[in-house]
């Protein structure tokens, strides 16, 4: 992966920054020209809640070849407490005790690097919540 | 608009094969729709593919093949849409001669992923979703139709053995299939027990990676008895779009591209999801197909498992689903998939299916999503005979 392509997603993967409707509220993310639901055209920036639950998740064995030696890890989709849905890696817990509902809260992870030479590449993992 | 007939088709066996190049394979295909037809210029090659820049180190596929079957210089370009290229391949080619613009255009579809040895083959299928917002975290094809296989078994409380049984029937039909790649029957307990790949999906849950060409020769439908007997008229057609990230949808139950799709080509063809006979459907995972059953109207929401264990999906049912074994035995040669179903469709509507012919067939439907159901090609056939 180039140092722009990494770079110029900081803002949406690491900072979780979105964007709202004016109109409707709707929270539109990844970012798009346009409010996704309501089609408003107004949109203001809006960062993401850190906590949510996992919706659903799966264990995988069989990942691209950059993941291979962290698996098997898990990945899901993680309903935020605002109603917006995220795709990330949920961590620091063993694959087998990730259950469908659980409480999690965002931490700020390595993500994967580019063989010896490449760049580390960081952004938000989803983990079980303290409290 | 004029409308437009399947005049020809032609098809290799989806396998590995591995003396065969992009140019050859299609080569063979393109060579048995000429065949027996008396069609001696060709106007157009619209030509579906997703991997061979990735895996064969290819692009400007269209100049390769029409120079490859000398009909330089007509037109020629390859339509991409992942795993969807085949058909979106077919429906520009079909507003090519509907428009008036072309007269006799080749399309189909050509995947070489056995090019893709010592490269990443799981990464360049992977790219049918959104790279920096879906691929960047580690997931895959396999992976994010786990996702989508775990909430609906979760929600709709489905067994895990129901999806083995579609698999068991795709195998079963895809065991009568010349052209199929796994043309053998499993049991329930071999998906189980097979290798587990992104929980809750196993080895058997998956489409196979193969190689295959289809190609079909589309021309106007008033002038298809100048060149064959027997054709198909392609009665209608759609594509239609959903979010690339699957996370952005509000229902992870259904793939709303299938829904759009399916709604405005049934329109076009003036029929309900009851009228069709034959159906090739697009079922890469068990789940994409449990999915398709439901979104095509086959079946009501979380109850394809019911059905599929009265035989609804099987001929004399509701349906004949994917007699030719579907992605799941016929195999998933991903840029030529939606050509094959097509081509299969077409073979059952003119009497051509051989042991996987369904009886009788007059109306049939091919479904071919790209991406997790970011895109889908809904194309119904009607038979001319």
């Amino acid at each position: 992966m180039s140092v722009p392509r990494y770079w110029r997603e900081i803002p949406g993967r690491t900072r979780l920054e979105a964007q709202k409707c004016s109109k409707c509220g709707h929270v539109i993310y990844p970012e798009r020209l346009r409010c996704d639901k309501c089609g408003g055209v107004l949109l203001e920036p809006y960062t993401l809640p850190e906590k949510g639950k996992l919706l659903t998740f799966s264990i995988v064995r069989s990942p691209p070849s950059n993941f291979v030696k962290m698996a098997p890890f898990v990945l899901g989709i993680v309903e935020l407490e605002d109603g917006t849905r995220i795709t990330t890696q949920i961590t620091d817990i063993p694959v087998n005790d990730v259950s469908i509902g659980m409480s999690l809260e965002a931490v700020f992870r390595k993500i994967s690097e580019d063989g010896d030479s490449g760049i580390i590449q960081y952004a938000m993992k989803f983990r079980p919540a303290f409290r | 608009m004029r409308r437009v007939a399947i005049i020809n088709y032609g098809l290799t066996k989806v396998d590995k094969h591995w003396k065969k190049s992009l140019r050859g394979l299609f080569g063979d295909a393109a060579k048995a729709a000429l065949n027996n037809s008396k069609v001696t210029n060709l106007d157009a090659l619209i030509i579906g593919n997703m991997c061979a820049s990735d895996l064969s180190d290819q692009n400007n596929i269209g100049a390769l093949l029409a120079d490859y079957l000398c009909i330089t210089p007509a037109t020629a370009f390859r339509v991409e849409a992942a795993c969807g290229s085949g058909a979106a391949a077919v429906l520009a080619a079909y507003t090519a001669v509907a428009s008036g613009m072309y007269d006799v255009v080749m399309t189909g579809g050509i995947e070489k992923l056995s090019d893709g040895v010592g490269r990443d083959t799981t990464l360049s299928l992977g790219k049918a979703a959104d790279a920096e917002y879906e691929l960047f975290y580690g997931s895959s094809f396999v992976s994010l139709n786990a996702l989508l296989m775990n909430h609906y078994m979760h929600i709709h409380h489905t067994p895990r053995d129901a999806f083995a049984d579609f698999a068991v029937l795709m195998h079963k039909n895809g065991s009568k299939n010349p052209y199929a790649q796994l043309p053998f029957e499993i049991t329930r307990e071999m998906v189980l027990r097979s290798d587990k790949i992104a929980d809750p999906i196993t080895l058997y849950d998956c489409a196979p990676v193969g190689d295959g060409a289809a190609a079909l020769i589309l021309c106007p439908l008033e002038e298809a008895s100048k060149y064959s007997d027997n054709y198909v008229e392609i009665s209608g057609l759609a594509g239609a779009t959903d979010t690339i990230n699957v996370s952005s949808r509000s229902d992870l139950l259904s793939f709303n591209s299938t829904v759009i799709a399916a709604d405005r080509a049934y329109k076009m063809a003036k029929i309900t999801p009851r009228d069709v006979d034959v159906a090739e459907i697009h079922d890469t995972f068990t789940i994409t197909g449990a999915i398709s059953l439901e979104d095509l109207g086959f079946s009501e929401k979380g109850k394809f498992n019911k059905l599929l264990a009265e035989g609804a999906f099987e001929p004399g049912g509701i349906v004949a689903v994917n007699p030719s074994g579907g992605l799941k035995s016929r195999g998933h040669p991903v840029g030529a998939t939606g050509a094959y179903q097509i081509v299969e469709v077409a073979m059952q509507l003119m009497g051509d299916a051989g042991k996987t012919q369904v009886p009788d067939a007059e109306i049939g439907l091919a479904q071919n999503i790209g991406g997790s159901g970011s895109s889908t090609f809904v194309t119904i056939l009607r038979r001319s005979r």
